[in-house]
């Protein structure tokens, strides 16, 4: 995906997970299912910020979480299913 | 979109009418802005096929020029994206979704479209019919560039444009309405610009 300039760097996760999460969220660690790379949150490739965020695997795209900001919410979705969770931030 | 006072009082009616021709919540643009949700696939025609597979699980294939044989339409249409800006009087060439789906036999309600690259998004299959969806392959006169979704895209002008899959690659019939990509993290499930359905509960 080294081809790919349209991209931002993991550390623009800091603020929408930090959020929602009381950790250092991009310091979180993270194993690509599909090709077994692994690494931190920070080094996930980001598309967006709209209609919402994408972070992909650096190594070969697999979407590792969506992230969608809303007026009073947060929307996270881990790995490339359906399954999502919506918080409160307001 | 030129300032109105640029334009001749003739065409003060066509300033009125695209006033009407914009849903709420949304602006006019000349540009036409790329959102991407992961790398751009580039999708080779000799390799593209897309595929329509029913709930019972029969599907049809068509390569890129069995597409290409179809009927080919000049398709004028305003789009409008859920990012809030609209653009009018895009022009578009393909096939009709009607054309595609005129042999298939469904008791589905519902379609996931599914993209080269993972994307997918949920419509109701009644809006892929009666001459208002496209398999487009053209923009502007060009080719359709992999920024904008080529080879090949669909396009249903009447839903916020994220309903519109980029490199679509197939739709899957179902029975049940089942979230995509962006549906499944808030977005609105069937995404009328008219009545501003961005988001869940909208
Ligand atoms: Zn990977």
């Amino acid at each position: 995906m080294t081809d790919d300039l349209t991209h931002m760097d993991g550390n623009c996760l800091a603020g929408p997970l930090s959020e929602i999460l009381a950790v250092e969220p991009t310091a979180a660690w993270w194993r690509c299912p599909q090709c077994g790379r692994s690494g931190t949150l920070a080094q996930l490739h980001v598309y967006g910020p709209e209609p919402g965020m994408t972070a992909v695997c650096p190594g070969c795209a697999y979407i590792a979480l969506r992230l969608v900001k809303e007026e009073d919410h947060v929307w996270l979705a881990l790995g490339s299913g359906t399954s999502a969770v919506r918080f409160r931030t307001a | 979109m030129r300032p109105v006072g640029s334009l001749s009082p003739g065409f003060r009616g066509r300033a009125r009418t695209l006033t009407d021709r914009l849903p709420p919540g949304q602006y006019p643009t000349e540009s036409f802005p790329v959102l991407s949700a992961g790398p751009t696939p580039h999708v080779a025609t000799d390799g593209w096929t897309f595929t329509v597979t029913t709930e019972t699980g029969d599907s049809r294939t068509w390569t890129w020029q069995q597409m290409m044989d179809l009927p080919q339409e000049d398709i004028v249409q305003d789009i409008h994206c859920v990012t809030r800006w609209s653009k009018f009087d895009t022009h578009w060439r393909g096939v009709s979704l009607d054309v595609f789906l005129e042999d298939v036999e469904t008791a589905a309600t519902y379609v996931k479209a599914t993209s080269y690259g993972g994307y997918t998004t949920n419509l109701p299959l009644a809006d892929l019919r009666g001459g208002k969806a496209w398999i487009v392959h053209g923009y502007d006169g060009f080719a359709l560039s992999p920024e904008h979704g080529g080879p090949a895209r669909l396009l249903v002008p009447h839903l916020y444009l994220w309903k519109s899959a980029k490199w679509v690659s197939g739709l899957r019939l179902t029975r049940e309405d089942e979230p995509g990509f962006w549906e499944s993290v808030g977005y609105h499930n069937y995404g009328d610009p008219w009545r501003e359905q961005r988001n869940w509960g909208d």
